[in-house]
């Protein structure tokens, strides 16, 4: 088509490379036809799978081969530019600077655009308030529970404290309060009396042995899941409540303190009380704000 | 047809010298420059996936009670996006190849945004003119770790939910703001309401992908300005740019590579079963799973909250600052600012401000690769510190005693790796010394070409 010299190296193209291609191609083709006549069968996830990224395997190899053997093979030396350039080039300052030589009151007008700017940005941001409740942490203290306010389980059927055994777990909730609020939930757990360690005040809060604290980890807010209670006292470590996302270790026995891992706080304690019928109660209030801890809360 | 092609766009935009230099643009050849764009195909993997995912997916908490085809979660009540997620795995055709395949390619997204961002910090390609490059790949780590885990929060299942608890508590450490942060983006008390999940989901499919996108954009534009970094050969030089021209060569390369990342993705999406939601159950804030670790690339952080001893400042009875701010917030910050601040930092120290095309080799400059091998093995051994649980189970190793040792080991290790480093740098530098410089000196013989080789004896 043009009679000027020639761009780009001579390359003849061996033959089994441009065979290798179209193979590639056509296989590539076979396994996209396959992969839409599985979607319009049964439409088996590993097939689907297996075909579309075969199909890209066989075009990835395709233009890899291309590249490699079919045109031309060059390694090419370019100068780099120098980045900078001479003053004369920086004329962009000299635009700004003249621009602005006509001003004699320069600084009342940068105070002035400073603080519009400022001010105009700060009213756009501040809408943004509207995305939650504006300072108001005291509802992070909110309590589901008050005195009297009946344990139940998953299923809503009150607990009933000769059910619970020595050394089980029991998760409840507040009866009548949404379950998805953190302060609802609780783990129940029922120690022999005499492994009992809590503080004189906390006495009558666990009767026949059966303590009750808050579900979710003063840490990073998971729900406290495990709990360790060993059966052969001499060898086995003391009983613990356990969160499993890092591991936060409670001691039931001694009012929820902290014996192992990154949380700051015990967990909440709830005073318990039995009914005429057995029937397990809060006594009272959690001992503390529940769940993960922020600037100002009461440490319990 | 071509040429006709070619006159048509010319005589209407006038930028055919502009195509041509675009077509000889050079691009010098090494494997560890393939490992951007690696990330780079990733990212348009798993917006095509992504973009199919949504015609799907409902980000809503609204409750319903599923009667889908997977039985053993028939009657439970659970979210509309949880729902939509099972439904679109199981009802869906091709739905869970698409969600498996937008998985993987998140897990692999950052894989190549960490090797790169090390093949970067090792061969000094962050040196001036490439700071404005480098800051904005940084900010695309940042973006990319946030926005994998905010994909993974939205399927709403157990593991989400957790890692959604662990993220309010951490934003709610935060001294003095954090709890009034936390109720304005949960829309109250965690769980949080309706609207936090749809908040999260325009950050999951437009904020942040836009975000990542014009980042994207810049950091390309200004390899193009500056040209890409080259090591030394025999014709690498500063003022030069020694590759292979992006027509015909590059091109094919480069649709290979990006052939072969779809491939790979797609036949791991089909293949090979990642995040089994269904397994998991609905999240409720009362429930949790015992094992439970995130997506590989968030194992730093919760290494970091593993790790951290429970200390707590406080005054009398009231907490300061929540133990969680440690792991969660400081650390990331230690880390993020010590990468957006490392070029200042060297220039500082070694008053190299000069402009450099020809990368090092990590042996070039000891010091630096010191450094970085000490801080990413500190930063490696913490992630390797979030598995703890998993080799407790595994093999029986006790977990306190696994926590204890780590929190000596994570100060020590990077230190005793930092020195072996620079030693083996110096070692290998050493190696290549002229043999007349060597200590000792021995026998040497002048060869034709003008260079000295070692005479053994």
């Amino acid at each position: 088509m043009r009679g000027a010299p020639r761009l780009l190296p001579r390359h003849r193209a061996p033959r089994w490379a441009e065979l290798a291609v179209a193979w590639a191609l056509i296989l590539a083709a076979a396994a996209a036809a396959g992969f839409i006549a599985v979607y319009a069968l049964d439409a088996d996830t590993q097939w689907l799978g297996l075909l579309l990224g075969g199909a890209f395997a066989l075009l990835a190899a395709g233009s890899i081969v291309t590249a490699k053997a079919l045109v031309p093979q060059e390694k090419k030396e370019q100068e780099r530019e120098s980045l900078d350039h001479d003053a004369e080039d920086l004329d962009v300052t000299v635009y700004v600077q003249e621009a602005g030589e006509g001003i004699t009151r320069s600084r009342l007008l940068k105070g002035a655009a400073g603080a519009a700017g400022l001010t105009v940005l700060g009213a756009l941001l501040v809408p943004l308030a509207s995305c939650g409740p504006l300072l108001d942490v005291e509802q992070l203290r909110r309590m589901a529970w008050r005195r009297g306010r009946r344990l139940v389980d998953e299923n809503g059927r009150p607990l009933i404290a000769d059910e619970i055994a020595i050394g089980s777990m029991t998760p409840a909730f507040a009866e009548g309060v949404d379950r998805e609020r953190l302060d609802a939930s609780l783990i129940v757990v029922r120690l022999r009396p005499d492994e009992l360690r809590l503080p004189p005040q906390r006495a009558d809060w666990a009767p026949r042995g059966i303590l009750a604290y808050s579900k979710i980890c003063t840490h990073a807010g998971c729900a406290v899941s495990m709990l360790r209670y060993p059966l052969f006292a001499p060898k086995a470590p003391s009983p613990a409540l356990v969160c499993p996302c890092h591991y936060s270790t409670f001691d039931p026995a001694r009012a929820g303190k902290v014996i192992f891992g990154p949380a700051g706080r015990p967990l909440p304690q709830l005073p318990l009380s039995i009914g005429e019928n057995g029937e397990l109660f809060a006594a009272g209030r959690m001992s503390g704000p529940v769940g993960p801890s922020w600037w100002g809360v009461e440490r319990g | 047809m071509i040429y006709r092609l070619v006159r048509y766009l010319d005589t209407r935009t006038g930028q055919s010298p502009l195509l041509k230099k675009l077509m000889r643009y050079v691009f010098p050849d090494h494997w560890s420059f393939m490992l951007g764009e690696i990330a780079l195909y990733c990212f348009v993997v798993l917006v095509a996936t992504g973009i199919y995912l949504t015609f799907f997916f409902e980000p809503s908490t609204h409750r319903v009670v599923y009667q889908g085809e997977y039985s053993p979660l028939r009657g439970q009540t659970m979210s509309e996006a949880y729902r939509s997620v099972l439904d679109l795995s199981f009802r869906t055709k091709a739905g869970l190849l698409m969600r498996q395949t937008h998985h993987w390619a998140a897990d692999v997204f950052l894989v190549a945004i960490t090797l790169h961002v090390l093949r970067v910090f090792f061969t000094g390609a962050f040196r001036r003119p490439r700071e404005l490059t480098y800051f904005a790949g940084v900010l695309m780590l940042a973006l990319a770790l946030f926005e994998g885990f905010a994909g993974y929060s939205l399927g709403d299942d157990l593991l989400s939910g957790m890692g959604l608890a662990i993220a309010y508590s951490v934003v709610m450490s935060i001294p003095f703001v954090g709890a009034n942060l936390a109720l304005l983006i949960w829309h109250g008390p965690f769980p949080g309401t309706d609207q936090f999940f749809s908040r999260l989901y325009i950050a999951h499919v437009l904020l942040v992908p836009v975000a990542i996108g014009v980042l994207l954009t810049f950091h390309l534009v200004s390899i193009a300005f500056t040209h890409h970094s080259q090591f030394r050969g025999s014709r690498e030089r500063e003022d030069n740019v020694v590759g292979v021209p992006a027509w015909p060569g590059y091109t094919f390369r480069t649709l290979g590579l990006a052939f072969a990342t779809a491939g790979v993705l797609f036949l791991l999406g089909g293949l090979v079963q990642i995040n089994p939601v269904w397994q998991w159950g609905p999240f409720e804030p009362s429930q949790s799973t015992n094992g439970a670790q995130p997506d590989w690339y968030l194992g730093w952080l919760i290494g970091a909250l593993r790790l951290m001893p429970n200390w707590e400042p406080h005054i009398g009875s009231y907490t300061l600052i929540p133990n969680a701010f440690w792991g969660g917030a400081v650390f990331p910050l230690i880390v993020f600012t010590f990468l957006f601040f490392w070029p200042a930092i060297e220039r500082r120290i070694t008053g190299d401000d000069g402009i450099h095309h020809l990368l090092d080799r990590p042996r070039d400059a000891p010091w630096r690769t010191a450094v970085g091998v000490g801080f990413f093995t500190w930063v490696g051994m913490i992630f390797f510190a979030g598995s703890s649980d998993r080799v407790f189970v595994e093999m029986n190793i006790s977990y306190e005693s696994q926590i204890h040792v780590y929190q000596v080991l994570v100060f020590v290790i990077p230190f005793v790796a930092a020195f072996i480093a620079k030693r083996w740098c110096e070692g290998l530098l050493r190696r290549e010394l002229h043999p007349l410089r060597t200590p000792g000196g021995g026998p040497v013989r002048r060869s034709a070409s003008g260079g000295f080789e070692r005479l053994r004896r």
